[in-house]
Parts: structure tokens; sequence; C-alpha cells
């Protein structure tokens, strides 16, 4: 087993670097159309179905800057719907 | 209630344009052309007397009981065996006539025993009912002479012609000495299921039913009762009939296991189960069944069911039962202190796709109107939901295309990542009837399937790709026809989006995604993608069918889209014949998911944040409604681990043993705080429960279930639930001691509700159920009588849209430690996570989880057949037995995970589709080893089998699964 479930401080990284991977993939999906295009329907597709915790936890993590993100990912943060309740 | 007896016309009703009008004994008839004078007589209710006829069959003549008479022909013909013409006057009885049938009756009474009042058919025997209508009353040859009848003969000299009873299938037995030889099993095993497992050996008086050079579990027969059910006599004869006798009463319901949705007549007595026999009437399955819904029904009453609530403080416990009210008022407190420590979004439910349409949409209503959150998920969250965001992206809704029937007008069958054979079985005998009759077959897959080359069926070609390089295969069959110029022109211009057309045929017309360039990836050779995508393009209708191969995959959602578009471009979507059908996996995962069970998305696939929709729903329900989408079973895991996700709703469903990651869905489940579980069994996720609410099985229901072809089809209540309430009140007492009503005093109310919400459902009622049999939807005021076809004019979301699939191989590599590639799958006789197979004598056929692997990386390693080993992957270990099979490819293995103590997902990843979550099963990057050891997960596990299951005041260890 790679991770420790038990240690909440390794959960936590683990779950901000899996928000980071699945929105790489949803940009890895998008990256084949122009990048205006492809920008917009990646904030879409977490705005769709990321609840408003999980873009949270991504806004929290990420911005425009972070390095380990996709360069898509990281272009659509400003257009990921913040979470107000 | 009577016994249901559907009209047997002894041959098939044909279809043609063209009618005949006959006169048979003074009536006039009109029939299709083609039509049989025998089935021309039943048409208007004339039976002439026959043995080796029925309607399930072609017509064979072999018995020459069905003879008439025929004006201006000689001779008597058989009636079977003669198609009607036009202006043709028939006689069914005469002189004549009376005196030849009788003499054919009374040769084969002359070879058959007389124990008719012990005879485990009496009361259903075809051969008794025919002596009783030619009026035998002697049979001048008596019984001595050369027979099959005794074992031995009067002088006590064993009778060579005898063969003693076949017992060896756990379900049915075979007496040959009660067989007429009218060759109907052969026949069903031929025709209707397509396994050609029974053959007649031998001639004239030495010919004889065999199942090949062995006995039945030994042969070929896959046990789908096709020739039990063919039968008329007590030669092929269930053996709970055997012991029971003849049932009294039947009430058609829908089977439990798979996405096909067979429908079946429960015969009953009272309220015992006689046998399951497969409705001829039901669209799905016209009267044709397998190995377990015909048989493995046993699990219903098994000593292991749970019948009453139970509750417990920690899951090391031991469970204490209780009432109904105290588990209820427990499951409720229990949630609202989490509620209160954690936060609203802390809680959730999970939807089972086991489970009817009726009790899935309670259970997302109490979601959202008592937990007042959208974190509701079903099981199809890990099996076919990149199914609904593909078709809704590109063709406009959530489902596949087209009813099974369709597959009877397909050219080419293109089947991609299914197994239908295995997984589909009643689907899969259509599809091989099918290709018999001609139409061609690809087979795009990494194992050699039965599919792919079986009696009578050749794949023209298996594409036997890499795991995780379905999108470049799709790619690249789409690449050849945008090359070759195969695209279907007039269609796309009148029926597709233009400009998205054009931007992907020039993205898939790039050389990477030609057959040559992704070859690299597939390992399919570049000419025989060629080959099969000429043959899918120009071969006339071409109809895609796929599974889980296709969805489970980190570009499940990518592959279904590229299927699509494949579809689109060579204009397959929109008729009989063609289309993209998801071959689903659970009875009702197609209505789970209809029903609302997605956190995005309400009844009908609408989201929740679309105003107009909430507001309906709010106004109905009376509370408002969260308009942000919830958690989906992944993220609910992820946040449970995480510490922000504390209690879980669970509707009959088995996450610990069916989701991905063994490991880290146990360590969320022990992170929550209340975990209610309402199932049949103590299932595998149960020892995580707080609370056990005990369910019913589809035998103890009234509801209705969705197949993978849109049917809504009834399920009927054939004994009262064990527990002593339905599950569908438990759902409502819940929501009651949340402080939610939920006023419904029958399920059919519920439907009301649904119909009532959801526009595709509008038509929908109990008792258009009840008069039309079952409805596709949509079933609305557009389409009173439902939708066997969608996108016939236009498609649903107007112009359909090509989609780009750039090909992005998985994050999960093999290497070093990990070189070989884990496949997983099911078998014929088990049904996903085996909670309910296993508890049958299909045990008889697959009683563990086994690896098979390639003879190359066998030998590589020292494995032989029967050897332990150990199984590794980057997310844990666990051991079983080998199996070397060359239909695997070097390079990658493959197992099922029907057996809970086997632990096939301790090894799979969280790795997941992008666009849904839907996990990766079916790449995992693995090692493999000689062993002696079980692994230490699989110890632990045995262990918590009974200390996490023990209940007060029971003795432990026969609730485990392991102990079955």
């Amino acid at each position: 087993m790679s991770l420790n479930y038990y240690d909440p401080a390794a959960v936590k990284l683990a779950n901000m670097a899996k928000l980071g991977h699945m929105a790489g993939q949803i940009a890895d999906y998008f990256k084949s159309y122009p990048e205006e295009q492809a920008v917009a329907a990646i904030a879409a597709h977490i705005n769709e179905f990321w609840s408003r915790r999980m873009r949270e936890d991504f806004l929290a993590t990420f911005n425009a800057g972070s390095e380990g993100l996709h360069p898509l990912a990281r272009a659509a943060v400003v257009a990921i719907k913040p979470a107000i309740d | 209630m009577s016994l249901i007896k559907e009209i047997d016309f002894g041959t098939p009703i044909r279809i043609a344009d063209k009618t005949v009008t006959l006169t048979i004994d003074g009536e006039s008839v009109t029939v299709p052309a083609g039509t049989s004078v025998m089935a021309a007589a039943m048409s208007v209710g004339t039976k002439i007397p026959k043995l080796c006829a029925t309607d399930s069959l072609e017509p064979f003549g072999s018995c020459r009981l069905c003879l008439v008479e025929i004006e201006g022909r000689r001779g008597t013909p058989a009636s079977c065996t003669t198609p009607a013409e036009e202006g043709m006057v028939v006689r069914t009885q005469s002189e004549q006539l009376h005196g030849l049938r009788k003499g054919v009756m009374e040769l084969y009474i002359s070879d058959h025993p007389l124990d008719c009042l012990t005879c485990s058919a009496n009361g259903d025997c075809e051969l008794q009912d025919m002596a009783g209508a030619v009026g035998l009353r002697e049979v001048r040859y008596g019984y001595e002479g050369e027979n099959h009848v005794f074992a031995k003969d009067k002088d006590g000299f064993a009778n060579e012609n005898w063969l003693g009873l076949d017992t060896s299938n756990p379900y049915f037995t075979y007496d040959p000495s009660k067989c007429i030889v009218c060759n109907r099993c052969v026949r069903a095993c031929e025709e209707v299921q397509g396994t050609f497992a029974l053959t007649i050996t031998g001639r004239g008086f030495d010919s004889r039913v065999a199942a090949g050079p062995t006995d039945f579990l030994g042969s070929e027969c896959v046990s789908c009762g096709a020739c039990v059910q063919a039968c008329p006599t007590a030669t092929l004869m269930e053996k709970s009939v055997i012991q029971m006798g003849q049932p009294e009463h039947s009430k058609i319901t829908t089977c439990a296991y798979c996405g096909v949705g067979c429908s079946f007549k429960a015969e009953m007595q009272g309220d015992k189960i006689v046998r399951m026999v497969p409705h001829k009437d039901g669209k799905a399955n016209e009267g044709h069944s397998c190995v377990k819904g015909r048989f493995a029904y046993g699990y219903a009453t098994h000593k292991d069911r749970i019948t009453k609530p139970m509750i417990r403080a920690k899951i090391t416990d031991p469970w204490r039962e209780v009432s109904w009210e105290e588990a209820i008022g427990h499951a409720a407190s229990e949630f609202r202190r989490v509620e209160a420590k954690y936060g609203r979004e802390s809680l959730g439910a999970i939807t089972s796709s086991r489970c009817t349409n009726e009790e899935v949409f309670l259970v997302q209503k109490l979601v959202r109107a008592a937990f007042r959150n959208n974190n509701v998920d079903t099981c199809a969250r890990v099996c076919h939901s990149p199914t609904g965001y593909g078709l809704k992206t590109t063709l406009g809704t959530s489902a596949g295309t087209q009813d099974f029937k369709s597959v009877e007008k397909a050219d080419v069958i293109l089947v991609i990542g299914a197994n239908p054979t295995d997984g589909h079985p009643v689907f899969a005998s259509r599809m091989k009837k099918r290709l018999r009759a001609g139409a061609r077959l690809i087979v795009a897959d990494p194992r050699r399937t039965d599919i792919v080359k079986s009696p009578h069926i050749k794949a023209d070609h298996h594409l036997q790709l890499k795991p995780g390089t379905n999108v470049a295969l799709v790619n690249a069959l789409a690449h050849v026809v945008v090359t070759e110029g195969l695209i279907d022109e007039p269609y796309v211009r009148e029926r597709c989006d233009l400009a998205d057309f054009e931007i992907w045929a020039r993205f898939i017309a790039q050389e990477v995604n030609s057959p040559e360039a992704s070859e690299e990836f597939t390992g399919v050779p570049a000419d025989e993608v060629r080959a099969a995508a000429r043959l899918y393009a120009t071969g006339g209708n071409g109809a895609i069918f796929y599974g889980l191969g296709v969805t489970e995959h980190s570009q499940g959602s990518t592959t279904v889209m590229a299927m699509a578009n494949l579809a689109m471009a060579t204009g397959n979507i929109g008729r009989e014949g063609v289309g993209i059908n998801p071959l689903r996996g659970q009875n009702n995962v197609q209505g789970a998911c209809d029903m609302g069970s997605f956190p995005h998305e309400l009844t009908g696939y609408r989201h929740v944040s679309d105003e107009g929709t909430r507001h309906i729903f709010e106004t109905m329900w009376g509370v408002s409604l969260d308009d942000e989408p919830g958690l989906r079973i992944p993220n609910m895991l992820d946040e449970a681990v995480g510490g922000t996700f504390k209690g879980l709703y669970i509707q009959g469903e088995d996450i610990a043993q069916s989701d991905p990651n063994t490991q880290h869905v146990t360590a969320g489940l022990a992170a929550m705080e209340c975990v209610v579980i309402q199932d049949i069994f103590l299932n595998e996720t149960a020892k995580y429960a707080h609370v056990f609410l005990p369910g019913s099985s589809f035998l103890e229901k009234d509801g209705t279930f969705t197949n993978a072809e849109r049917r809504i089809n009834r399920v009927r209540k054939v004994m009262e639930p064990l527990s002593g309430k339905h599950e569908w009140q438990v759902t409502i007492d819940l929501a009651r001691a949340l402080g939610y009503e939920m006023p419904y005093a029958h399920p059919s109310e519920i439907m009301d509700e649904i119909a009532l919400l959801t526009p595709s459902f509008a038509g929908v009622s109990y008792a258009v159920l009840d008069k039309l049999g079952s409805v596709q939807w949509p079933c609305n005021d557009k389409a009173p009588f439902g939708t066997p076809l969608m996108h016939v004019d236009h498609f649903v979301r107007g112009k359909g849209r090509f989609m780009l699939t750039e090909f992005v191989p998985t994050q999960e590599r093999t290497g070093a430690r990990f070189p070989l590639i884990l496949t997983t799958g099911r078998i014929l006789s088990q049904y996903n996570v085996g909670a309910q197979t296993r508890r049958t004598e299909n045990s008889t056929w697959h009683d563990e989880d086994v690896l098979e692997i390639h003879p190359f990386d066998a030998e590589n390693r020292g494995i032989k057949s029967g050897d332990l080993v150990a199984l590794a992957s980057r997310s844990g270990d666990i051991s079983l037995k080998a199996e070397v099979s060359e239909r695997m490819q070097p390079g990658v293995v493959y197992t099922t995970f029907h057996h809970a103590e086997t632990g096939a997902n301790v090894i799979t990843t969280d790795y997941s589709d992008w666009a849904t979550n839907c996990p990766e099963y079916k790449v995992t990057a693995v090692e493999v080893r000689r062993t002696n050891y079980y692994s230490q997960w699989q110890e632990k596990n045995r262990e918590e089998d009974v200390s996490l299951r023990r209940i007060a005041g029971k003795s432990t260890g026969n609730l485990a699964d392991a102990a079955e």
C-alpha cells in the first residue's frame, strides 16, 4: 500500500493531489480543442460535476500559477465557480 | 390465480408482407406467407396433435402426429413442415388421420414407461396429452419387446438399450428411458441457445439424445434450460419439480440478474417457487433464459438471509437484533448527530442497481429532501457512467439506441469490450442466431472470448488490442472511414452538426490516428484494422455493442464518444439493425440512472442547477433543493478518508467488494460514524456498518426494472418480504424519522410521481405496463407505446455532435516491478460480487476466482495451472490459483471478482475515467509469482469475516461469505 489511509496529513495531501490529477485528466481530454474553447470547457466540466467542497479544496490548493497543474487547467482556474454557501 | 400458459403455435409465425388465405376444417384463415399449416390452424384455435413441434423451433417433421389431408394432394403431409398456401383446403380430422395418429402414438407408448401417476411430468406431459387427444386405448405390441424402458429384460439380463439417469447437472435431470427422441432439446440447444452441446447419437432405434461423449455437467452445456423447457416429457426435468411437484399458479416478473432483464413466469405452489420459466411474450428474451435467471434463485430463501434489523455502536461490537422502530430511530438520530457535528454535506447515499426504480427513486428523494444535499450516487458510477456522459454529449440521451430485437436486422456486428456469452447470455443467443444466419462479426477484446469463435460462429476480425488502447483503436477505425471516403455524406449533412464534423474529420484524418501509427499502442496489425473498418462501413447495417471493457478506463467516456462518432460518420444510427448499444451490467442500472441517482442530475438526466426542473421538484416535494452537484462514490470515499464525509446510507450495494482499491474503500467506510446498510445478506460492506436494515429479494417486491434497451418491465411480488417490511416502506420510515414525509400506499403511486416529474416517463403507469407488458422510454404523449428505436428522424439533441477523441494513454504504466497488465471481468455462472449466485448451485461451475495467464508468461515464471500465485500491484496483493490459458495474450492476465475471499479489487487502483470518475478496473500493472501463502490482506479479511460479523446470541461463522 503506497498510502497510509490512517495518516490524516498524508491523506489530505493525496486527496489534493488527486483533485489536481483529475483536473489534469479533464484538461488532457479538451486539449485537442482550441485553447479558449478548451479552457472554458474544462471549467464548465468541473462546475458541472464537482461538488462545492471539491471545488473549494481545489481552489485552496491550486491557482493560475501552480506548477504541478496541467497548463490548461491552470488557465481554467479563474473560471471555476467559487463555493458560496 | 392460475398458471399462465402461452399459446404454442407449433411452428414460428413468419413475418411477411404478403398474406395467404386458406380453409382449415371449413374455416377461412389468413396468415403471413410462409406460415405452416399447423400454425395457421392454431391461429384460429385448432390444435393439430403434435410432439416434435413447438413454436420456438423450426419445424422438423419427425413425429408424424400432425398429419393432415389437403385437397388435391396425395397422402397425408405433416402440417408443421407444410407452408400454408393461397386457396388451400385442409382437413385436420378424418377417420384416416385418426387411425394414423393412433398408430403413431401406439408405437411411441410401446417404448415408454407407464409410470404416469408417479412421473414428475404428471400434469405437464405432452406425450400423455397426445395419447389422450388421439384416443389411445391399448398398445397391441405389448411392452416386452426391444425397449429403452427397463434396465433388465424379463429374464434378468441387462438391457443394452437402457441408459441410466444423468443427475450431474445441479438443476435438472436427464432420464433417457423417458425420451421419445423428438429432437426438441437438441434443436433448442442449437437454434435458441446456439451452444450445440446436445446431439443425437446412433440411428433408428439406437438414436439417443447425448451431451456429447460425457454427462451433462461435463459437456459444453451452459445450463440455460432451453432443452428442459422444450422437452415434451419428463426426460429433461427440473429437479425442483421432481422434488415438489407441479406448480399451481404463476406470475410474470423480471429477472434480477443482468441488464438483459428477462421476463419470467415464477411458477409457484403457494408462496414457494417451483421453478422460473422464461416468458415467451417477454420482449427482452422472447422465451429464452440463462443459468442465472432460470435456476439461480435459491439465494432468496438461503439460510444466510438476514431478516431482523440490527444495530451496533462500533463495528467491532457484535450486532444486536432490535425492532424496526429502534433500528430506524437509531439510524435517523445518528444521521442527525453526524450532520450537526460535521455539516449538511457530510451525509450521503448510494442507490442500488439491483433495486426497483421505485425504491431507488425514494432513496435519492430522501437524500435531496431529507439530507438536503445531492450526495447520492449509484453503482453505475463504477460501470456505465461514461455511457451516460458520452452518449448524452454526442447524441443527446444517456442510453442505448436500439431494442434487442434490432440485432436481427444487423449485417455487421461490432462487439467492443463486451463478453456477451458470459455477461449477457440471453442477448448473446439472439446475436449468435443472427450471426449464424450470415451477419459478419468484428470483436475488439484483449481476450479471445467465446464470441470470437464458437460452434458455427467465427469473427471475421478479432482485434486483440492491449488493454487501455480502445481510443486509439476506434480512432484508427474512424481514420480509415474518413481517409478512404467511406463516410455516409448525405446522412452526416442532414443529421449532424457540420462545423463539429469538419473539425473532427480533420482531426481523425491525421496520420497519428492511422492504423499504422496506432499499431504501436494497440498491438493490432494495421491491415486487420483497415479491413475491419471497411467491413463495418460498407457491410450494410452496422451495429455496435459494447460493455465495461469500454467504460472502465481512464478514457472510458472518450471511447464512448469515439464509437458514437464512428456510428454517425457511417450513418449507423436511427433505424433497425444499427446503433450503439451498451450491454449494461445490472438488472436495473439503466433505471437507477434514469431515477436521478447521480449527484448532478434529477430524474430524466436533468442537471440540478437547472432552475426550471428544480422548481418542479421543489413544488411537488415541498422543500427547496440544493443547486450544486453532490459527491460521486469515489469522491465520497476520498472525503471519508479525509475526515469530512461521515454518514452513508447504502441500499443493496457491496462497495467493499465491488469497488476498486479495496483498502481505500474500507478505510473510507471505517472512518465514517454512521453506515446504514439495507441488504438481504451481511455482505462485505456490512462489516463496516452500524445499522443493518434487512432488504427483500426481487421475489418479494412489486415494482419495475429498466433494462439495457430502456425497457420498463414489471417486477411482481410472489412472496411476502421475509423481514416483514417492504424496502420502500423502510425508506419512507427512515425519511419520516428524519422529519420528512413521503406518503405512498403502493409502489404504483411512486411510479405515478416519477411520471409526473419526468417527461420521458410521462406515459408510464402500472396500468399501462399491465396492458402492454412493457414499454421502452421515452413513453409519453408523443410515444404512448414507448420508443424501441431512438434518434429515428433526428438526434435527441438536435444535430449529432462529433467530439474530438485524442488518445491519452492511462497513467497506470507497466514497468520493471509490475510488468504485466491485469484486466478483470465476469463468468457466465456467477454474477457480480456473487452474493446471490455463490449462494446457489451455480458454484458447481465456478467455485473460486482464478488468474488466467498466457503460457509464455507462465513458463517464464515457472507457473503451472493450479499453482497458487501471488498477484501484486501498486495498490496491494492477493494470492489465487493460476490457470494457464491461450485465451490471453502475452503480457496480459485476467481474473474475476465474484468471490469475496479472493479480493480481486485489492489489486485495482484509484485511477478513473476523466469525465465521470468511473474506475479503471480494466488496466492495472501487476506482477505474478509463485507463492505458498495467502496475502496479509486475505488473512486479515478471513479473520474479519468472523470478528466483524458477530451477532449477539448467535453462533458465528455461518454468516461469513467465506464459509459458503
